[in-house]
């Protein structure tokens, strides 16, 4: 497990006299689902259970940032319901900010911000701005409390040019900085993101998290993120955990996690003359040569190289005609972690 | 609160000066004026859509005129219809389309719920520090039901003029308390109709017969139906108690077997009770819905 460490720099250390409770506490979290299955050749459905979490146990300090990664139906958006309380556990237990969640869910709902990706939350016939009107006053915010933070949030997601715009005539990307906008309007101290910037362009996405960033700097807030995006959690996050099958198969600090697994991100370059092997700096490596000396793989960790300087670096021997990028899939990763049993 | 610390929020303004106290900018949203907002946000979000909202009013004006028609129609035919001449079959039809006509702007809607379930989003309001029902009939109030609403109130004024309605400042405030605890009771019952969406995904059409069957039955004189539906219609789904026992106190007329005349007052009395059967009903199955038994 990981052991404390600063999260941002500008983020003020807890009093050593406080005791700090965890703001997220899972313990041996478990979720079965009851299905109905057709039985083939029979008209009877048969009662099956299926477990969509087992035994998730998680503890996460406050202010702390953590990326909660994995495969479609490794279980996250489960954990995610039990975390906000639209899901009872079936087994294990789970305390958020110190509450119950299904219990205190309404409580609860004051002090966490969430994002559904997938899911608005904002009132689609309306202006963007009626929105944090309405939510704003759902979280009994002073009308001084409300405006103040929207002005920082305007400023900060850049919502200002579309503000009086009805919600269905934005584009995603206008639509989702309007939807963190919304999740994070009533200041809450723990923040879910459940695939923030889906469909997202690079600028948008990049604007997304720059924005989080400072948000999370600024509030000391704590924030658990899923995504299917490796660069959110690098941007984002200083911890990352792996479900797999519902369970944990790794937790720990994001850079141990890059050094276990190398160099995930490769670099396709088509060349104009062929060539054999180029010589690269740094951990980058070439891991195939294909039609001849035309096309090389190379693969290289994004941590300790940037792709301008390796594209130099590769121009200085050779003529590049043409070039594409492969980001690492979090589920070749999960495979790879897989590979090296030894680290779960 | 969080933002306090901020140096942003706090410069132009310390919270702690009393004269700020009384600033209404201050002050946190009261209950009543976050509903209100909700309601309101719903309705300017109707408004936007004009056309439609008029075509839709005119629509429930027609629909409540051809139901009265069908009754016009059977009454042309025979001189009474369980007991009541054309004007007072008006006052029942009135005040039970009235009463009809609120409820199912308020509440309509939540028949609905299994769209919700199914598309995921009553996830987005179960995060939200609101009560569910209410986000609900807010996100759904349906103005269009104003047409039925109008048209239920003037045949209501205009039926009791003509069936000779005697006024006493009991039989006024009856008079006027019969549609509210009628659309109260209509409330309660498409709760309940939305509550069954939790156990029964799609179960609208069963549903609907309640809340549908249970207009019909309100906006029809209680004397016309056999016994043992005029029981259920009176003791278990009270339909009967929402137009026609107040009318036969408002008329000062006999009521039928199992239909005496002071159960006109007992409109408000059901509307309680069958809320709370409609409360519990709503609760178990959100409890259901979140896995947490009951």
């Amino acid at each position: 497990m990981n052991t404390p460490q600063q999260i941002t720099p500008d983020q003020h250390a807890p009093e050593p006299s406080e005791p700090l409770e965890p703001a997220l506490e899972l313990s041996g979290l478990r979720r079965d689902y009851v299905v109905r299955a057709p039985v083939p050749g029979s008209r009877r459905r048969r009662r099956q259970v299926v477990r969509a979490v087992d035994d998730i146990s998680l503890s996460i300090r406050p202010g702390e940032a953590v990326g909660f990664v994995g495969a479609n139906g490794a279980g996250k958006s489960t954990t995610i319901k039990m975390m906000t309380g639209i899901l009872t556990p079936t087994g294990g237990s789970l305390r958020v900010l110190g509450r119950e969640p299904v219990a205190e869910r309404k409580q609860l709902a004051r002090e966490i911000g969430v994002v559904f990706g997938q899911r608005s939350q904002l009132w689609w016939d309306l202006p963007l701005r009626d929105s944090y009107t309405i939510l704003g006053a759902m979280h009994r915010l002073t009308d001084r409390q409300r405006d103040a933070r929207l002005e920082r949030l305007v400023d900060g997601l850049d919502l200002g040019a579309f503000l009086g715009r009805p919600v269905r005539q934005l584009s995603l990307g206008q639509r989702m900085r309007g939807e963190v906008a919304a999740a994070l309007l009533h200041s809450p101290q723990l923040v879910v993101l459940d695939e923030p910037t889906i469909g997202l362009d690079m600028v948008s996405k990049e604007g997304l998290r720059r924005f989080l960033r400072e948000d999370r700097a600024e509030r000391g807030t704590t924030l658990f993120l899923t995504t299917h995006d490796m660069n959110d959690v690098e941007r984002l996050c200083d911890r990352i955990v792996v479900v797999n099958s519902g369970t944990v198969a790794y937790d720990g600090p994001l850079d141990s996690f890059r050094a276990h697994l190398g160099a995930p991100r490769e670099l396709v370059v088509d060349l104009a003359e062929p060539a054999a092997a180029l010589s690269l700096p740094g951990s980058a490596e070439t891991a195939a040569v294909e039609a001849d000396g035309i096309r090389h793989r190379i693969r290289f960790s994004g941590a300790e190289l940037t792709v301008p300087a390796l594209l130099s670096a590769i121009g200085a021997q050779v003529e590049v005609r043409d070039l594409s990028l492969t980001e690492p899939a979090i589920e070749d990763l999960v495979r790879e972690i897989y590979g090296r049993s030894g680290l779960a | 609160m969080a933002e306090n610390s901020r140096p942003r929020s706090s410069a132009p303004s310390d919270p702690s000066t009393p004269s700020r106290r009384s600033d209404p900018s201050d002050r946190p949203v009261s209950t009543a004026r976050m509903v209100w907002t909700l309601y309101a946000s719903r309705i300017r979000s109707q408004a936007s859509f004009r056309t439609s909202f008029v075509s839709d009013s005119l629509g429930q004006v027609l629909i409540v005129g051809t139901e009265f028609l069908e009754l016009w129609v059977i009454l042309s035919q025979v001189s009474t219809l369980g007991g009541m001449t054309l004007p007072q079959v008006a006052v029942v039809y009135g005040l039970g389309a009235l009463a009809f006509g609120i409820g199912d702007m308020l509440f309509g809607e939540i028949d609905g719920l299994s769209s919700y379930i199914k598309s995921g989003r009553l996830e987005t309001l179960l995060i939200r520090p609101v009560p569910l029902l209410l986000q609900i009939s807010s996100l759904d109030l349906s103005l269009r039901r104003i047409g039925r609403i109008v048209v239920g109130l003037a045949m209501y004024v205009t039926a009791l003029g003509i069936a000779g309605f005697q006024p006493t400042p009991m039989l006024l405030m009856l008079a006027v308390l019969a549609p509210l605890a009628g659309a109260v009771l209509f409330g309660a019952l498409f709760t309940m109709a939305g509550a069954l969406q939790f156990w029964l995904v799609d179960g609208r059409e069963f549903a609907n017969a309640f809340t549908y069957g249970g207009n019909y039955v309100a906006t029809t004189p209680g004397a016309v139906f056999a016994l043992p539906m005029r029981a259920f219609f009176t003791f278990v789904i009270p339909a009967t108690l929402i137009a026609y026992a107040p009318t036969l106190v408002l008329l000062d007329l006999p009521g039928p077997a199992l239909i005496p005349s002071w159960a006109g007052w007992l409109g408000l009395p059901a509307a309680v009770l069958v809320w709370i059967v409609a409360g519990l009903l709503w609760r178990s199955g959100v409890r259901r819905y979140t896995g947490a038994g009951g």
